[in-house]
């Protein structure tokens, strides 16, 4: 037995985690098998030459670029909002509160629809913004735009908590040792704010590598531009060239895990302070 | 540095906190606010420390007005409750702090580290983080943080409230021993009276945002100046009677009370301490109050025994030396007689005899 025999107070541990890997198979492991032999019709050749051409290419560097970007400006974003839904009594903060989860239940769909509206010529703020060269619609900062919209949520989700949890106390420690202002931000909130800021970027990044609905109604879908690897893949499949979709999806899978791994790793970093 | 507090007044909303509260804290004492929860002590503490604004009044260090100074031009020390260290540095870092935000070279700041690491024996854990530290090592590292920019004053807020009570024992000492050593003047918070007497050179009690007596423990302790202050120094036992041509008179017994030889009766409240009575088999006075023993508590120099006056229906607290104990050999059940040695009497009006 791998397991020390130690009493706990809930029993069911064996039954537990046969249930949590027959979940994790059925939704997880085996799709991804399956993946894995569609891709092997292809012969290596045919597999290299559906997920390394320049269009591909263009597409993989859009997706992680964007979504990359995306999270960063969400966790300024997220920051801020955080800070002042947490930090602030005001009227309506329950409400703005409840609003931040809006792009959780939003179709995103509606979100691209809703800012391709907007930001073209004639919409509410394209008509100040493209005169001004800052075309938003149908352009690689409309699917920025879009991937913060949906990405939003979770940082200012992740932070919160950890914000609420924070003493005052230690802000005032700070103040008390000769900190001014600044200090006190660089050097003590935003350190012990770092690892759920790297989670609530993790989380923003990973919903942009996966998001399509809004993206395909803001970006305009043009190849080596403006698309980004999902919809690649959508193009593959009406194209009914189901293995060489498929291949793209594995690549851009194994690209996803290794930088959320990545991510999770300086994450973990970040808090080895707390064991 | 000598710190004058001169006029305070804050309201939180409706709530007064301190009302025209003055003190003078002397250069280099020691001094305990006393309180219990909502007297305004940690209110008066913070206005001190500039973390919060007084609504009235001013705030003198060394004659210098800082009232309006931010909490950080200061150079006060604080010390909080909850140590708020910073949890993502090391201890070293934490020490080091107030030295870095104001851009010292390391050559400077490892040196000062050390020598404070050595001051709070905490040698051979900078390196570690607070969360893997026991509650008192986390207050060392905090009074460690709070006097590594040398302050002018050192402030606590009830610094071993957080901590279990042997520990709280052990720092007490260390505090009393570290003020010696270093001489800063400094000013805690406390709601324990056995910490405030043990600790400081000057005892302040407060009640309901004003000073109700400020001095020496020995002071305060021997001259109480109101009936608050005489319930809050410990488990005193207090009696409700009638004050009359040099007596007490209470339900069922008297006690002497010399000091009072107005023929007038009037209504008045005797206090006295537990080891301020004393117990006998046979009566001492004719005005020894007969009690049956309850129950009796050896451990500790003092052995404390409580009674009840079976006549009187109240219960007494005594306490006996353990040789005394011994002598009486008292037993739960045991009919003696007690005779206060002392009392101290506080008419309704505040007119203290």
């Amino acid at each position: 037995m791998w397991l020390s025999k130690s009493h706990r107070v809930l029993p069911g541990f064996h039954v537990g985690l046969g249930y949590t890997v027959t979940i994790l198979t059925l939704l997880l492991i085996l799709p991804l098998i399956a993946c894995l032999f569609k891709v092997a019709t292809l012969t290596p050749e045919q597999f290299f030459a559906a997920v390394w051409t320049e269009r591909a290419r263009a597409a993989y560097l859009l997706s992680f670029g964007a979504s990359f970007v995306a999270a960063v400006i969400n966790v300024a974003i997220g920051l801020l909002l955080a800070w002042v839904l947490v930090r602030y009594e005001f009227w309506g903060r329950r409400f703005l509160d409840s609003l931040i989860d809006l792009p959780f239940a939003l179709p995103t769909a509606v979100a691209g629809l809703v800012f391709s509206s907007l930001l073209v010529k004639q919409g509410w703020y394209g008509q100040f913004l493209v005169p001004l060269g800052i075309k938003g619609a149908y352009s690689q900062l409309g699917i920025i735009i879009v991937l913060v919209f949906v990405g939003l949520p979770f940082v200012v989700r992740t932070v919160q908590p950890v914000l609420e949890s924070l003493e005052g106390d230690t802000e005032e420690a700070a103040a008390m040792l000769g900190a001014n202002r600044w200090q006190t931000m660089w050097r003590v909130l935003l350190p012990a704010l770092q690892p759920s800021l790297m989670t609530g970027f993790a989380l923003s990044f990973a919903r942009g590598l996966g998001e399509y609905g809004s993206v395909i109604f803001i970006s305009g879908n043009m190849p080596r531009k403006t698309e980004i690897a999902p919809v690649l893949i959508v193009a593959r499949l009406e194209q009914f060239a189901y293995a060489e979709a498929t291949a793209i999806a594995v690549v851009l899978m194994a690209m996803s895990l290794v930088s959320l791994a990545l991510v999770n790793w300086l994450e973990r970093r970040s808090r080895r302070y707390a064991p | 540095m000598s710190i004058s507090i001169c006029n305070i007044s804050k309201q939180f909303g409706d709530f007064v906190a301190l009302k025209d509260v003055s003190l003078e804290v002397p250069s280099g004492s020691l001094l305990a606010l006393l309180g219990p929860s909502g007297s305004g002590k940690t209110t008066l503490l913070r206005i001190i420390a500039g973390l919060e604004q007084a609504d009235a009044g001013h705030i003198k260090v060394q004659d210098e007005d800082v009232s309006q100074l931010s909490a950080r031009d200061r150079e006060v020390g604080f010390v909080f409750q909850h140590y708020a260290l910073f949890k993502h540095m090391s201890v070293f870092e934490n020490i080091a702090f107030g030295m870095r935000v104001r851009h010292l070279k390391d050559a400077e700041v490892r040196p000062r580290v050390n020598e404070l690491l050595h001051l709070v024996r905490l040698e051979g854990l900078g390196n570690r983080y607070p969360s893997e530290l026991s509650g008192g090592q986390r207050q060392r590292v905090a009074l460690a943080r709070a006097l590594a920019v040398k302050p002018r004053l050192l402030l606590l807020d009830e610094p071993f409230g957080a901590l279990d009570a042997k520990v709280r024992q052990e720092l007490r000492t260390w505090l009393r021993n570290l003020h010696e050593e270093m001489h800063v003047t400094t000013v805690f918070v406390t709601h324990d009276q056995e910490e405030a007497f043990e600790v400081a050179d000057r005892v302040v009690v407060m009640k309901q945002g004003h000073i109700e007596q400020a001095g020496t423990p020995q002071d305060v302790f021997d001259h109480p100046a109101t009936p608050f202050v005489m319930d809050f120094l410990g488990h005193v036992n207090v009696f409700h009677g009638r004050l009359e041509a040099g007596q007490m008179h209470l339900p069922g017994f008297a006690m002497e009370y010399p000091e009072y030889q107005n023929p007038v009766s009037r209504d008045a409240t005797a206090y006295v301490r537990p080891h301020e009575v004393e117990l006998d088999r046979t009566p001492q006075l004719e005005t020894s109050l007969p009690v049956r023993v309850v129950h009796v508590n050896p451990a500790g120099p003092v052995t404390r025994v409580r009674l009840v006056s079976d006549a009187f229906g109240a219960a007494i607290n005594v306490d006996l030396s353990p040789g005394r104990y011994r002598e009486l050999a008292l037993r739960p059940g045991d009919q003696v007689f007690a005779t206060p040695k002392r009392l101290r009497v506080f008419l309704p009006d505040d007119y203290v005899i």
